[in-house]
């Protein structure tokens, strides 16, 4: 395979990946906005800064209103990393690829584009934002299940499922990151109010509020919650499921090549560092430098398998 | 005359190089004016990838530098038996038509200056007594000098300009006899001046194309025809085509070039 | 960087091709009167039988179709940056398999002519020496490229894909309009085309017995691996080089590529190593053998052609003259393009053919010539008068369009360099039906077939592409100017 091809593999998913998980964090803004109208502001701040965009958007807007920002994040050309931005990006990414894709997955990536652009041209309407936000998740959902379905288990494969855990694991760490400070146990009053709201969209940024319900027998406690974002391998959000996928899917490239790269050595060591371990020595290393950390070195991992597998030269 | 040539070029890269191609022409061949008795062309710091008889008939190499190396040296070595021809290269043809060297090129695209000085050829009788004439007077026109000129001065601009090097010398009265319908070529190899071993670089000069002659050679710069004392490298339309060395470079950071050349008997 | 690839944007806009106000054109399917012409007797039946409304409903669906799947181009500059699809017309164009047969024979003739041609232009020169085309065509022409000079390319093909565009005036007249033996685009539309007809109307092909032509990329494939470079072996590696994903052809390119199972690069995913081009993969250089090369000659090599073109590979045409690789088509292939030598090309054909061509040229003027340039002036209104090495309609006249002052002032053009032009006559294009709201309406059409030339011999893809002028009474069967194409039939025996 082309080095150009795997890395264009791997930001097509990087970017279809970042598209959903933008929308999901819009969802949980809008959410607490809805309901919690007072915070609204600080809320719609936290989504800026978490989708990691700042700085653009600050040298647009002053105040964050629920108007700016959905335009922002969702349809602004402009702000390279909006959905529609970055929906154009995949599909270009796509293009580039196409030879190495299904026909199924390059016209689910084609029709995501189509029915995004079209979706996206005028100013959401708030009454329309669910829905618009809901065909961002399923269109999503529609190319991964073509690419479940349709593509052969190979290095193609596997690249792209490299992209979409590196982007994730990035994004449910952020989101961490944002909102540590709610999830410190000493600084949390357990069972008040604002937590649980704060709880709430965190667990709803990775759409995980209803599996943890369900799935974690403790009760609604902020080292419960970090446990469940960080280390539990049930979540597909959690940073523990993604790097085993990288740790997995970077083996099959290097058992396909037989060869052993400097990026599996790297992601072993970054997974290595979720497993066996609770979720209070996290807290006693500092919640915050383990995270800054982790996506320090989840990013170095990214660089480490473009130069790996030379997509650029 | 039997003339041993020893000429190494030298890049020096300011940061290490990622991707860098040098086409290299610096192989004589036969010719009726000289004989290659041994020749050899060593790359250090690079690996030699191609090897072909260019459209002018230049023995061509392509070479590409080491990745990561910061210096890549090209050494031409060997020895060569010269003829005086009186000039005359004769009849040698290559695979281009004669009409290839009568079309203009960027570099020998000719202008108004170029136009006044080739004036005297249009309707000449004597075309070689014509030729010589006009190197003569390409050379008082342009004082020889470095520093004003570079490797893409065009034959106008250095005329217009009044000082150059041989490539001016030879560009402007190639542009200026393919506007009289001659056939003219540029030439690129050696002089071994008299007084001197290590020479500053290599030269150049012209050939036109005479029905009854075929090739002659002008060196406008010393202001005669080309004796015992040239080795003939390459040739070609202008000096595009017949340039020793010409590269391509990927990555940031100067580069330096340094020339050693020695041609002695 | 300028893409002269358009994906089937016609270089010339045929002009000469000039509606006349006569009334009658020769239509394919009913000939010059009413009866239906033998190859399109089974359609017509077929057709009459049809609801108006369903036909509608899968015209809608081959629309969706494509843009679905993304058979698109770019048109880069407009400020919308929407992709413009090439409206397909339901109606398929059909050659019976005799029409057919003459005009793969005179395609064969002609494409091996060109071939001839360009090898004799870059080696011994034998037509300019015999004075059957002048020097001064080749000598003053930017697409001969002197780099080319003395070389032979492997397998002795120049023009490993080649689209002869013709035109038809009537029963048996067929002209060629232009050779285009640099990169002709359009064939994936043709593949394309076919495929929407055989899923919206499979029952048509059960009755009907169509050439197939899903069988061009292998044999692109095989043709192109045929002129591999001795060195390549017994599996010469294939690759397709694309100027991008922003290029108008891009996904003709892609689609080759795919169809055919070889790598698609870009100029940066090449480089000389070990005195081959390899691309760059996950797991280090792999050596191209065959480049099917979508981009200019002047892109090709920035060492040795245009110093800033980033589209190109540095050195390529080193590892070219030095035999260790295979570029299609040939660098400098353009030169048959001309419009000029395409005036020539009755004579070619025949010099090196040792035969008459068997497909007509349009009759052409060459100003140059004292007799034509006067024959040329006194009948300006009635001709078409274009700039011999100029394309995309620039620098020219359509007398009967023209007004008496554009001619006159033409005219002084014409006199000043005679040389630089030549003219035709009008021509009354065919017809063949389209599919409209209430039924069929005769619309004008060319047709693109496309050619494979190895070493093994000449390969040509059934029928080839149609493209119609969709707009009543028009002649510009241009795709950005209104123009859609159609599905071409070539029926068996």
């Amino acid at each position: 395979m082309l080095g150009k091809t795997a890395g264009g593999l791997y930001w097509m998913f990087r970017y279809l990946e970042r598209a959903e998980n933008i929308a999901r964090l819009i969802e949980a803004g809008f959410r607490i906005a809805l309901t919690r109208s007072t915070d609204a502001e600080a809320e719609w701040r936290s989504v800026v800064t978490t989708s990691g965009m700042e700085r653009a958007y600050g040298e647009q807007y002053d105040t964050f209103s629920a108007a700016n920002v959905i335009d922002f994040l969702l349809r602004d050309t402009a702000n390279p990393s909006s959905v529609l931005s970055i929906t154009s990006n995949a599909r270009d990414n796509a293009r580039l690829v196409r030879t190495a894709l299904t026909t199924e997955v390059w016209e689910a990536v084609n029709d995501s584009w189509m029915t995004l652009t079209t979706l996206l041209a005028e100013p959401v309407r708030e009454t329309e934002l669910p829905s618009i936000l809901n065909t961002i998740r399923q269109q999503s959902a529609q190319v991964r299940g073509a690419l479940h379905g349709t593509m052969l288990r190979n290095d193609i494969y596997d690249f792209s499922r490299i992209g979409t855990f590196i982007e994730r694991a990035d994004n449910t760490a952020r989101i961490i990151d944002v909102k540590y400070y709610t999830l410190l146990p000493s600084t949390s009053f357990v069972g008040s109010s604002l937590d649980n709201v704060q709880w709430e969209t965190v667990l709803r940024s990775v759409s995980a509020h209803r599996a943890f319900r369900w799935l974690d027998e403790s009760e609604m406690t902020s080292s419960a919650i970090a446990d469940f974002l960080i280390l539990d391998k049930r979540l597909p959000r959690s940073l523990a499921f993604c790097t085993s996928q990288i740790v997995s899917n970077l083996r099959y490239v290097a058992e396909d090549y037989g060869n052993t790269y400097e990026c599996n050595r790297k992601a072993e060591k970054l997974h290595s560092r979720l497993m066996n371990r609770d979720i209070e020595s996290i807290f006693e290393e500092g919640l915050h430098e383990f995270i800054d950390a982790f996506i320090g070195d989840n990013n170095a991992l990214g660089r480490q398998i473009e130069e790996d597998f030379r997509f650029n030269g | 005359m039997q003339l041993t040539i020893s000429h190494t070029t030298i890049y020096t890269y300011e940061t290490p190089v990622h991707y860098a191609l040098q086409r290299v022409r610096l192989t004589p061949t036969d010719t009726t004016q000289q004989k290659v008795h041994s020749w050899s062309l060593s790359v250090e710091g690079g690996v030699q990838e191609a090897q072909y008889l260019d459209h002018n008939r230049n023995l061509t190499h392509l070479v590409n530098v080491d990745q990561g190396g910061t210096e890549v040296r090209l050494t031409a070595t060997g020895t060569v038996t010269t003829m005086d021809t009186a000039g005359i290269l004769g009849h040698m043809t290559g695979p281009a038509p004669l009409w290839l060297y009568k079309r203009e090129t960027a570099l020998t695209e000719a202008g108004d200056t170029i136009r006044d000085i080739a004036a005297p050829l249009r309707g000449s009788t004597d075309m070689l007594a014509a030729l010589h004439d006009l190197s003569a007077r390409i050379a008082e026109a342009v004082e020889y000098g470095t520093g004003q000129t570079w490797a893409q001065t065009t034959a106008e601009e250095a005329l217009a300009g009044g000082r150059g090097v041989c490539q001016d010398h030879a560009q402007i009265f190639i542009a200026a006899a393919r506007l009289a319908g001659v056939p003219a070529r540029y030439v690129s190899g050696y002089l071994m001046m008299d007084d001197r071993t290590e020479q500053d670089a290599g030269h150049a000069w012209a050939e036109a194309h005479l029905p009854s002659l075929g090739w002659v050679g002008f060196d406008v710069s010393n202001g005669q025809s080309p004796d015992e004392r040239y080795v003939r490298i390459a040739s070609g339309r202008d000096y595009t085509d017949a340039a020793p060395i010409s590269g391509l470079r990927q990555g940031e950071g100067d580069e330096r070039m340094i020339v050693t050349l020695q041609v002695q008997q | 960087m300028r893409a002269r690839d358009n994906t089937i944007v016609l270089k010339h806009d045929h002009p000469m091709i000039k509606s006349m106000t006569a009334d009658r054109f020769f239509d394919e399917m009913t000939g010059a009167g009413e009866d239906i012409r033998q190859p399109y007797a089974h359609y017509h039946q077929w057709f009459s039988q049809q609801d108006a409304d369903r036909l509608d409903k899968k015209s809608r669906e081959a629309e969706a179709f494509f843009r679905r799947s993304g058979i698109t181009f770019n048109v880069y500059g407009q400020a919308d940056a929407q992709e413009r699809l090439i409206p397909f017309d339901l109606v398929p164009r059909i050659l019976g398999s005799q029409e057919w047969a003459r005009l793969a024979r005179g395609i064969e003739q002609r494409v091996a002519a060109i071939n001839a041609f360009i090898h004799d232009i870059y080696n011994r020169q034998e037509i300019l020496r015999a004075g059957r085309v002048p020097v001064e065509l080749i000598a003053n022409n930017d697409a001969f490229l002197p780099q080319m000079i003395g070389f032979t390319p492997p397998g002795k093909v120049y023009t490993h894909i080649v689209g002869t565009d013709l035109v038809r005036t009537g029963e048996g007249e067929f002209y060629v309009l232009e050779d285009n033996a640099r990169t002709p685009s359009g064939v994936s539309y043709m593949l394309e085309n076919r495929e929407t007809m055989l899923q919206m109307f499979p029952e048509l092909f059960s009755k009907i017995k169509v050439k197939p032509v899903s069988d061009y990329p292998k044999n692109l494939r095989k043709s192109l691996a045929a002129c591999a470079p001795l060195s390549a072996g017994t599996k010469p590696s294939i690759a397709v080089l694309t100027p991008g994903i922003y290029n108008s052809a891009y996904f003709e390119h892609s689609f080759l590529a795919d169809q055919m199972g070889a790598e698609l690069v870009e100029g940066h995913d090449l480089r000389v190593l070990d005195g081959h081009i390899a691309m760059r993969t996950t797991q280090g250089y792999k050596r191209v053998d065959v480049l099917y090369r979508r981009i200019d000659d002047n892109f090709l090599d920035p060492l040795t052609f245009n110093p800033e073109s980033m589209l190109g590979v540095p050195g390529i045409m080193d590892v070219y003259r030095a035999g260790n690789i295979t570029i299609a088509n040939a660098p400098g292939a353009g030169i048959a393009d001309d419009k000029a030598i395409y005036s020539y090309m009755p004579d070619i054909i025949e010099f090196y053919m040792g035969e008459k061509a068997i497909l007509k040229n349009v009759e052409t003027w060459r100003c140059g010539e004292p007799e034509s340039l006067k024959y040329v002036l006194d009948n300006l209104a009635d001709l078409v008068v274009k700039e011999v090495h100029g394309s995309g309609g620039y620098g020219m006249l359509v007398g009967p369009a023209a007004t008496k002052a554009e001619r006159e002032a033409f005219a002084e053009k014409l006199r000043a360099r005679p040389g630089n032009y030549i003219a035709q006559p009008t021509l009354s294009l065919s017809t063949v039906p389209i599919f409209v709201d209430k039924g069929l309406a005769p619309r004008h059409v060319d047709l693109r077939p496309f050619v494979l030339v190895s070493p093994q011999g000449i390969n040509i893809a059934p029928g080839g592409l149609t493209r119609v002028a969709l707009t009543e009474g028009s002649l510009v069967v241009n795709s950005s100017q209104g123009g859609g194409t159609k599905d071409t039939w070539v029926l068996e025996d």
